[in-house]
């Protein structure tokens, strides 16, 4: 499972953040950074809502 | 056969359906749309399609709905009716039967009675609103925005950005309280007076004056303001009048418990149409914000094709606006017994503000404070006690 951002999109609303901030940080420079790339099934749920919630759709998980 | 039938092909509408066959719906899906357009994302309307290039952000191909997920999709077809005995939803010529439904038919621009209908008079809600709007405003254009909410709002900025000479009329003292509250409303009408936008509160709107166009926007006080374009941005209604006389139970949207189930069986509700019970704050509350729309979407559809794992909705309330060059991002609900600015100020570039209701945080403000207010939305969602909050920001 691999999480994609687009940079380009991403306006920092962090959303995904208040969802698993363990994941996502939005960060100085007002755009989301991820914290760890290592996922698990576990997590799948949450990532899907993080990408169907993220206003900008700069979210994409593939696998 | 299982079938689900979704109402509304806009974000809510779409996020019910990615998410039936995410959980693994395998009975037929139809997505009933009024517009003929596929699913966009409206909040650029007001922002960056005006401003921009003009192109409609889209979120999925015909082929992706079709194809992928397996969709019957029905677009320009409006359903007229739902009867919860037989099951069934009105729209074309055929009855479309269905096991579940969801319900996500948003809302429609309001306007005001009495209005002639003049070419230069507009409202914003859909893509072709926004085409409209696009070509109307042309630099030099003397433009009156009637009401101040955060789409009028937008719609100043960008008119200015455009190149119009924009007045902002607004009846009452000052805008966004009923999203803000009282007490920091004034801090984002600054946000006008500050980028030298003609912001008129207390001020209503009698009337339009024209032939065939709009000539001018009479005002309360007798006086008149010159205009080609006059913009109404008096807020929005659920649509809602489809579903009179079906029995499911309608109080200024589809009224739904907590799990967005209405009061037909099997008929769920999502988005800017759904009035719920949001146990979190143990009040109802109907919103018209972007991810509550895509958050309930998803959950609708869930617990509308498998009722018997069905979870409550307990969002906590976000959305921003994009003023000038300022985000403006509220989390929670605005009704507080206090409002504690924590950070900046009114008349500054920033603002933190923190909303307590007993001894618990229930909303925050943020202006430019991208990092905090998300993970104060996080803090609402687990009930923090206000003390561990303002700790927490002072940290
Ligand atoms: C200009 C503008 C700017 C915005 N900016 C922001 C912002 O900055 N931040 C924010 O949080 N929110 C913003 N919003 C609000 C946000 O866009 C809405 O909350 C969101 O679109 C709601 O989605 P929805 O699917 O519930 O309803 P809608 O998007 O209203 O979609 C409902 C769909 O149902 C269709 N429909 C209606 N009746 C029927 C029928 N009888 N049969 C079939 N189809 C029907 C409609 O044609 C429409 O396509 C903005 C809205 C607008 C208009
Ligand atoms: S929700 Fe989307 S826009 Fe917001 S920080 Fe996350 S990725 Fe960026």
């Amino acid at each position: 499972m691999k999480m994609h951002i687009d940079t380009d999109v991403c306006t920092g609303h962090g959303v995904c953040e208040g969802l698993r901030p363990d994941v996502f940080e939005v960060g100085d420079d007002g755009i989301v950074h991820l914290l760890t790339e290592e996922f698990t099934e576990a997590d799948r749920a949450d990532l899907e809502d993080a990408v169907d919630q993220c206003p900008t759709q700069a979210l994409r998980l593939e696998g | 056969m299982a079938r689900l039938v979704v109402v509304g092909a806009s974000l809510a509408g779409l996020r019910a359906v990615e998410s039936a066959r995410r959980a693994g719906f395998t009975g037929a899906i139809t997505l009933l749309g009024a517009e003929e357009h596929l699913p966009y994302d409206r909040p650029p309307l007001s922002k960056e399609f005006l401003t921009g290039d003009g192109t409609p952000k889209q979120f999925r191909t015909e082929d992706a709905l079709r194809t992928d997920l397996d969709v019957d999709l029905r677009l320009g077809t409006p359903a007229t009716g739902l009867d919860p005995e037989q099951r069934v939803i009105l729209a074309g010529d055929d009855p479309v039967p269905y096991t579940a439904a969801v319900l996500a038919t948003g809302a429609t621009a309001r306007t005001l009675p009495g209005l002639p209908a003049l070419s230069g008079l507009h409202t914003l809600r859909t893509l072709d609103d926004a085409r409209a709007l696009r070509t109307a405003i042309q630099p030099g254009s003397r433009v009156v925005i009637v009401g101040a909410g955060f789409i009028g709002s937008e719609l100043a900025c960008s008119a200015r950005r455009m190149g119009a000479e924009v007045t902002l009329v607004e009846a009452a003292h000052v805008p966004f309280a009923a999203a803000v509250g009282d007490e920091l409303a004034p801090a984002i009408a600054a946000l006008h007076t500050r980028h030298g936008t003609d912001l008129r509160c207390g001020v209503t709107v009698t009337g339009i004056d024209g032939d065939d166009r709009v000539r001018a926007v009479r005002l309360g006080d007798g006086s008149t303001l010159p205009a080609d374009v006059a913009i109404v941005g008096v807020g929005a209604a659920p649509a809602i009048d489809w579903l009179r006389g079906s029995g499911v139970k309608l109080d200024d949207g589809v009224v739904c418990d907590e799990t967005l189930q209405s009061s037909a069986p099997g008929v769920y509700a999502a988005g800017d149409v759904a009035r719920w019970f949001n146990p979190l704050f143990g009040e109802t509350m109907r919103l018209e914000h972007w991810t509550s729309a895509a958050e309930q979407g998803g959950l609708a559809a869930r617990n509308a094709t498998d009722p018997a794992q069905a979870t409550p909705c307990t969002l906590v309330p976000y959305f921003w606006s994009d003023l000038y060059d300022s985000r403006v991002q509220f989390v929670g609900v605005p009704t507080a017994d206090e409002v504690r600015v924590v950070a900046g100020g009114v008349g500054e570039d920033t603002l933190l503000a923190l909303y307590r209701r007993d001894d618990r945080l229930i909303g925050a403000l943020g202006v430019e404070q991208r990092r905090l207010v998300m993970r104060l939305r996080a803090q609402i969602g687990k009930r923090v006690s206000w003390n561990d909050a303002l700790e927490a920001v002072a940290g």
